[in-house]
């Protein structure tokens, strides 16, 4: 039932979204702490636990699939509703500190992902294993989707 | 007569709309990536590009804060592209995580957080001061910015800031979660952005879920959600010790 993979993804976001008001209340934080990462590792622990009792169908995994596909276009209508206008409007100190702030992020980026000596790249990774980017996407002939 | 007709089925059909116009555009992206720039630009690039100009075109004509949803027709971008559909895609593609890999990139994890936030907070209150701000208050709200434009408004909001300051905040932010979404792609070689590990501590340092989570899928759709797996607490965490222990720093050194 692909209805079955929507709800288990809905159930999983409602849940980690409340989590995350949760936690924020109890920190007396005015924000969602976390909740989306809580909500990925409670699909990702959905999905392991469907693997082992042989529940998780083609039907399951095309309904997450399709909203995991469907996250580019989405990203895309985000940009779109920015207010672009302001940030571009509002000066040079914004110009300044957002510039700065991401050259200094980046060099970090960079010397930090290199601290424990070098790593595969995900293309040699999938050369040796196979798509990582699942199985969820072959058996439902996503693969056109997902690249 | 046609014409009033077609714009009241758009708004009747917001969000079927929306889909239609952002299929359109991944589509243009994709004939522009293959011929124009010989696939070298990713076809997400130019699609999150279109759409950031076409938020500027629609600030411009609306004068509104939301691009092109303050468009009455195409309202529906705004719902697509809102935090709702947002959370529920990225959370979507948890079901692609490598549970091992992830696992392993746990301290380093953390620790690209950490720096993802004193970082850009430091130096945003340090240009701040240099613009002449002196008061903790204000250089808290505007180094906030620097960290997303979430943290900043809400530490604002949480310190009592003045309005300029929280708006100045808030375009910091955006600012910087444009040029994460822009400037990946072409700075993906120079920072090793090219496996799940390099892609947590990107996620970690860099913050903004929709920069992250927009530069990555211009870069290599695979990495998404293993950044967007720690920028996800990168908010989180910034609100938390923003309005708390760096206000208090900052307000040691100032005194």
């Amino acid at each position: 039932m692909v209805i079955a993979g929507v709800a288990l993804l809905a159930i999983c976001t409602i849940l980690g979204s409340y989590l995350g008001d949760l936690l924020g209340l109890t920190l007396g934080v005015k924000a969602n702490v976390g909740g989306v990462g809580l909500a990925m590792v409670m699909l990702i622990a959905a999905r392991a636990w469907l693997a082992r009792r042989g529940n998780l169908g083609e039907g399951v995994r095309f309904g997450v699939g399709f909203w995991g596909a469907m996250y580019i276009p989405i990203v895309v209508a985000m940009a779109a509703d920015q207010n672009v206008a302001a940030a571009i409007r509002s000066g040079p100190m914004v110009l300044v500190s957002a510039f700065g702030a991401v050259l200094i992020c980046f060099t970090a980026v960079a010397i930090v992902s290199r601290l424990s000596g070098p790593t595969e790249t995900i293309d040699q990774i999938e050369a040796r294993e196979g798509p990582l980017t699942p199985k969820v996407a072959q058996r439902d002939n996503l693969e056109g989707m997902t690249k | 007569m046609t014409v009033p007709l077609m714009i009241h089925t758009l708004q009747t059909n917001t969000l079927v709309t929306a889909f239609a116009l952002v299929g359109m555009v991944m589509w243009i992206s994709a004939v522009l990536s293959k011929y124009l720039t010989m696939g070298r630009v990713h076809g997400s690039a130019i699609a999150i590009m279109i759409g950031l100009a076409l938020a500027y075109a629609g600030g411009i004509i609306t004068g509104g804060k939301n691009g092109l949803a303050d468009l009455p027709a195409l309202s529906g971008i705004g719902l697509m592209g809102g935090g709702m559909l947002r959370d529920f895609a990225i959370v979507a593609t948890a079901f692609e995580v490598d549970v091992e890999r992830a696992r392993k990139a746990g301290l380093i994890g953390a620790l690209a957080l950490c720096l993802g936030i004193l970082l850009p907070f430091s130096f945003g209150v340090i240009i701040a001061r240099i613009f002449g701000y002196t008061d903790a208050v204000s250089l808290t709200t505007i180094g906030a910015g620097a960290v997303t434009y979430i943290v900043g408004p809400v530490t604002g909001a949480a310190l009592g800031s003045t309005s300029p300051v929280i708006a100045l905040s808030i375009a910091t932010g955006v600012f910087k979660a444009v040029l994460v979404m822009v400037a990946t792609p072409f700075a993906a070689r120079f920072i090793g952005l090219n496996n799940p590990r390099s892609a947590m501590v990107f996620g970690g340092l860099m913050g903004t879920v929709s920069g992250v989570s927009g530069g990555l899928a211009a870069t290599d759709r695979r990495l998404v959600p293993y950044g967007a797996l720690t920028a996800t607490f990168h908010t989180g965490v910034g609100c938390l010790i923003t309005p708390s222990i760096l206000y208090f720093v900052v307000g040691a050194i100032c005194k």
